[in-house]
């Protein structure tokens, strides 16, 4: 069931524009935006629902899952969400107030889940399996790999699925049911995956202090390191200038123009104190990255430029995430503690 | 729970290990069962032979990686790095996490886990290494492989199970042959995995503060807590540094040749020693020897200071601090111990005694 509850919060102001915050009490996993709505992912299992254009409202609580929620993505629909959680099930949410269980993998997690809503598919992945539903097929395509999964991108054009594993990526073509898979190689565990909009890159997080990354167009090898810590969130600027990553006490912005980054330096903004960046996120209309920090900091900067504007400070509490919607006038900050902030930049 | 958990938050985690039929199932289903009023986690290598309600079980996949291209200290396990990861993020908490690994399973890459990576170091620390014997059949799989020879050589604890099966003459012969793999570790004689849950759990194996609570033989301590950096730290520069060889970390087939290898080696040492001079011996130590040094553990009586200086190593991966000072009473005594393959003796004396300040 979907339930209204009150949110027992006001807003705050600050600068240009002001802050509604939501304080949902558990640890915020994941967050995704569908249009005018967000949807943060919750440790108790929860999925909520915020519509950006009504902040004083109320969110909505979806009891999906039994344990805890672990990924979110945007459904393929407009105004719902699929989740996975450690019960084994991919839900969906949408906000006519309706929680399915789209598909289920008995005893296992359901750890990431990625959509591309013009080709209408839908991915996502338990331990080595990553499952692939399209527009019409009932049944989930099957791809496994020879160790867990630990992300799932689809491209920009909605044909290859990259998903990452121990020692690379494999990418697999949505179109044909049979291929095996392209391997792009390297030695140790990759996490999070990234395309660049032109499709040509792939980025990889890894459990070392490092990215990894590929040219599809000639297979050079990208091997970017020296972070404090490990990268837990990039983005691409919205047309693939700069790759902005967290894992380090300033925002790290690879430059992916004129041949791409290789021997160059990246460019770095914000900053605070020695708190590492544990969240980032590129603005859809402008090349302007967010950015959030373990001590709760949250800063816009431009990559190229070294200074950074503080939008808000979530006290002791870490940023996991952040999301920008479509206008790219307002941010989602979701934090470990369990608040959410909402940050309204429109003139008032 | 304990003094260490009020002070870092940390959620202590207990790995078990043992042959097959050791009884490792046995002693989870009693964690599981018993009215302890605590919750647990527990990470499985396979579903389908514990049954709870209250608490958690996951199944893991045991895989193993190697970090930073090939050294055995960075080879971790990257499922528990995740499956930690998402249970932390839960809204109830845990008051412990216990891993059990399969019987074929090295323990290192389950330990090194722990020191490895940041987010699983921040929010965890590892508590102990439990083996479960199995009186009956240790002597056979000591002969026939060496990850039994391996798994206890690890332990902090032994549980030497199903000692009704074989005569008191026999537990004494095997106690003596754990004893010659293992100087350090504490020895229970259970029946079906019996023993007082206090007295395996949260007791702080690794945590320089409580040594004496499970080991009050080791000279008073030993161990580290890998929640506080004590600057000595999981230092990478040997892999590039060095030049030495990561690759001969021998995992072959059993190889009953091989059944003697292990064995430990105590070094004492009445006289104070050099903290510089020790510092780099240790360290050339381990880059050198590291994929052979299973563990070592150290209580050091360093020339000019009065704490004892508390050392420890999982492979490369070590770690050492000064902690309390040494008891008015007792007499300074340092007393370092290795336990791994193809150890020269006569080298790793002379090495320790030219650290003499």
């Amino acid at each position: 069931m979907v339930t209204a509850e009150q949110r027992n919060s006001g807003s705050s102001g600050g600068g240009s524009g002001r802050i509604a915050t939501f304080p949902f009490g558990d640890y915020v996993v994941a967050a995704a935006v569908n249009g005018r709505l967000f949807a943060v992912a919750l440790g108790d299992g929860t999925v909520r629902l915020i519509d950006s254009e009504t902040l004083d409202a109320e969110s909505l609580t979806a009891r999906a899952h039994g344990g805890a929620a672990l990924c979110l993505a945007a459904d393929i629909d407009k105004g719902a969400f699929l989740s996975g959680g450690d019960d084994g099930k991919l839900v969906r949410i949408a906000t006519v107030g309706t929680i399915e269980t789209v598909a289920e993998v008995k005893g296992r997690w359901i750890e990431h889940v990625t959509t591309h809503a013009a080709s209408g598919i839908r991915a996502y992945a338990s331990g080595k399996d990553a499952y692939v539903l399209g527009k019409k097929s009932a049944e989930a395509r099957k791809l496994t790999h020879a160790t867990s999964v630990g992300g799932l991108a689809i491209n920009p054009k909605g044909k290859r699925l990259a998903a990452t594993h121990y020692n690379g990526v494999s990418l697999w073509w949505l179109a044909t049911q049979s291929s095996e898979p392209t391997r792009l190689e390297w030695k140790g565990s990759h996490l999070q995956v990234t395309w660049s909009p032109d499709g040509d890159y792939v980025m990889t997080a890894m459990q070392e202090n490092a990215l990894h990354g590929w040219r599809l167009s000639d297979g050079e090898h990208m091997r970017m390191s020296g972070y404090a810590a490990k990268v837990r969130s990039m983005a691409f600027t919205r047309r693939g200038h700069y790759l902005a990553t967290g894992g380090s006490e300033r925002v790290i912005c690879w430059p992916f123009t004129g041949g791409g980054p290789m021997g160059k330096a990246p460019t770095e903004f914000g900053g605070a104190g020695d708190s590492i960046v544990s969240a980032v996120a590129a603005h859809p209309l402008h090349d302007i990255v967010a950015a959030g920090f373990e001590n709760g900091s949250v800063m816009l900067g431009q990559p190229g430029q070294p200074g950074a504007k503080l939008v808000m400070k979530a006290n002791g509490n870490a940023i996991t995430t952040l999301v920008w919607n479509p206008d790219g006038d307002k941010l989602l900050v979701g934090t470990e503690g369990g608040d959410v902030h909402v940050a309204d930049f429109r003139p008032r | 729970m304990s003094q260490t958990n009020k002070d870092t938050g940390a959620i202590p985690v207990t790995v078990l290990t043992g042959y097959l039929g050791a009884g490792k199932t046995t002693l989870l289903n009693r964690v599981l069962t018993e009215n302890h009023g605590k919750k647990y986690a527990v990470i499985v290598n396979e579903f389908g032979e514990i049954g709870i309600d209250n608490d958690l079980v996951v199944g893991a996949d045991e895989e193993v990686f190697e970090m930073n291209n090939g050294c055995i200290c960075c080879t971790v396990r990257g499922d528990l790095i995740r499956i930690i990861g998402s249970l932390l993020k839960r809204r109830e908490k845990f008051d412990a996490i216990l891993v059990e690994t399969t019987g074929l399973a090295d323990p290192a890459p389950v330990a090194q886990t722990f020191f490895t990576d940041d987010d699983v170091k921040k929010k965890t620390r590892l508590d102990s290494i439990i083996t479960v014997v199995d009186a009956k059949h240790i002597e056979q799989r000591l002969a026939d492989s060496n990850e039994a020879e391996e798994q206890i050589a690890f332990a902090d604890i032994v549980l030497l199970n199903k000692t009704d099966l074989v005569s008191p003459e026999q537990v004494k012969k095997i106690e003596a042959r754990i004893r010659s793999l293992n100087p350090f570790a504490t020895i229970h004689h259970t029946v079906r995995s019996g023993i007082a849950l206090n007295e395996i759990l949260d007791k702080g194996a690794f945590d320089l503060n409580r040594v004496l609570e499970l080991d009050p033989c080791f000279l008073h301590g030993h161990a580290f807590d890998p929640t506080h950096d004590h600057g000595h730290g999981h230092d990478h520069d040997h892999h590039h540094d060095h030049g030495h060889d990561h690759h001969h970390h021998a995992h072959d087939a059993a190889n009953p040749l091989h059944d003697s290898e292990i064995r430990s080696i105590s070094l004492t040492s009445d006289k104070p020693l050099s903290a510089a001079k020790f510092d780099t011996w240790v360290n050339d130590v381990l880059m050198g020897q590291g994929q052979d040094i299973l563990r070592c553990k150290g209580i050091l009586n360093m020339a000019g200071n009065d704490n004892r200086f508390v050392f420890q190593g999982v492979h490369m991966v070590s770690e050492g601090a000064y902690t309390g000072a040494w008891p008015a009473k007792d007499k300074r005594r340092s007393r370092f111990v290795l336990i791994g393959r193809k150890l020269d003796e006569a080298a790793l004396r002379k090495g320790f005694e030219d650290c003499v300040a």
